[in-house]
């Protein structure tokens, strides 16, 4: 069956590097077709700008299949777009309409300084993790399952907060600029499971200094970072946080 | 976030006061002799003592939950030094996003009631006293409430605390790590309610007053 073609007028954040200011662009593009995902649109557009001599617009994208964390883009004013529950990646056109505008900007956060255009640097998560996303387990055969019960609905709760693919869009909503969504994810997901339990009072008070020093605002319990989470984690891994940071900072007298 | 756990214990108890300071001050519709008992009675427990203890207690939970409110704000505009050409609020609400202000504004409100009923420093209500010898707290605030000027300002400053109190009084159980998904319905309820139940307590004292319900 033969499909309708959108032309679309495209508002973009162009920045040559870190330390250029940036400024909007604004492209008018013809022949969208409404099964193109988002980031098949960007590859269409940047086709045809590679073809008229001119610099392709640079965004992050890896999987496509919405399980990476690495695409990154602000549409229309919200994270990953208007979708709930959708990686900018699994965003399809069929969302749009001919005649549209659409604007595109990176994350903002001082956190997260531009590469260049759409790209940002999310280290500051990398090093969040590092201070103490872990588990200090010896490696080797692996011990059998029924050795370490962990209750269903725990098992099921660290899942849900494991799901989260750190990419960023809950800083990028947060009206604060805070990463408290995904750090509370890591977080929360190993405090449900006995082999976090170790390191629990550590991991929480370091992964917090970390985020900290990383830049980050603080929470004040807007909710957008749940709203707009493409892997949908509750704002309950927050409140576990602040529930884990508390008594960790009560009682380790640290 | 120790910082925005000091602002929600602080804010508990700010929030508790406010309960207290309503209720309380209902009491110039039951007249005169309640009023001023109840005055005396708070002024004289524990030989003056506990007021000054109370009013410490406040202060220092005024300056904290200011001091960490200050901390909260900047950290946060720091985070983000570029804005958004184009940002849409998906989750959050007016009042979530209007809490430093609508907090300043109640903070410069305080001190002005401070200023107007405790401090008085022009001596406006020295001189009021009632036939037991006792501070005619009744005469003065519905002295005051006879002035449509006042009684604006008062009316202002209670939507501004009600508006601060909808979001802060849901917000502290997330901080404080007591919100979940099995109780978020009704936490998220206690704020607004919280805040119901202040600004139409605390609207009724100088708006009844004004309307004649108190003389």
């Amino acid at each position: 069956m033969e499909q309708k073609s959108m032309r679309l007028t495209l508002r973009v954040w162009r920045q040559d590097g870190p330390n250029d200011a940036g400024h909007v662009e604004t492209l008018q593009v013809d022949g969208i077709l409404e099964d193109m995902s988002f980031l098949e649109m960007l590859d269409k557009v940047n086709q045809d700008l590679i073809r008229a001599g001119k610099e392709p617009i640079a965004f992050d994208h890896d999987c496509r299949e919405g399980i990476c964390g690495t695409c990154s883009l602000m549409i229309d004013g919200v994270a990953h777009g208007p979708m709930k529950g959708t990686t900018a990646c699994q965003l399809h056109m069929r969302h749009f309409r001919d005649g549209d505008t659409i604007t595109i900007e990176p994350w903002r956060s001082g956190a997260f300084p531009v590469v260049k255009d759409l790209v940002v640097d999310r280290s500051a998560f990398d090093r969040i993790l590092q201070a103490g996303g872990y588990v200090s387990v010896n490696t080797g055969a692996a011990p059998d399952a029924h050795t370490l019960p962990v209750p269903k609905p725990d098992a099921d709760a660290a899942f849900d907060a494991a799901a989260c693919i750190g990419c960023g869009a809950c800083v990028a909503s947060c009206p604060n600029g805070s990463a408290m969504l995904f750090v509370a994810a890591k977080v929360s997901h190993l405090a449900r499971l006995p082999q976090g339990q170790p390191e629990r009072r550590k991991r929480v008070l370091d992964m917090v200094a970390q985020m900290d020093a990383e830049g980050f605002g603080a929470c004040s319990n807007h909710y957008e970072c749940e709203a707009v989470c493409p892997k949908e984690i509750s704002a309950r891994v927050i409140a576990e946080m602040n529930r884990d940071y508390l008594e960790s900072r009560l009682c380790s007298g640290s | 976030m120790a910082a925005k756990a000091t602002m929600a214990v602080t804010g508990i108890v700010l929030l508790s006061f406010v309960l207290g300071h309503m209720a309380g001050n209902l009491q110039v519709f039951l007249g005169p002799e309640a009023m001023n008992s109840y005055a005396e009675f708070l002024h004289d427990f524990g030989h003056g003592l506990a007021l000054w203890v109370v009013r410490a207690v406040l202060l220092a939970c005024l300056v904290l939950h200011v001091a960490s409110a200050a901390y909260v704000v900047r950290v946060s505009k720091a985070a983000r030094p570029v804005g958004y050409v184009m940002k849409k609020d998906v989750a959050t609400d007016f009042a979530a996003r209007t809490m430093w202000m609508t907090g300043l504004i109640v903070l410069a409100f305080l001190v002005y009631h401070l200023l107007h009923f405790t401090i008085d420093p022009l001596g406006a209500y020295h001189d009021f006293v009632d036939a037991e010898g006792r501070h005619d707290v009744h005469r003065m605030v519905v002295t005051a409430f006879q002035s449509l000027p006042t009684v604006a300002v008062y009316v202002v400053a209670q939507v501004l605390l009600a508006i601060h109190i909808s979001h802060g009084g849901s917000s502290l159980f997330q901080t404080l790590g007591w919100r979940s998904p099995r109780n978020a319905k009704w936490v998220d309820r206690i704020g607004p309610t919280l805040a119901a139940v202040i600004l139409v307590g605390n609207l009724f004292i100088p708006l009844g007053v004004f309307a004649g319900l108190a003389s």
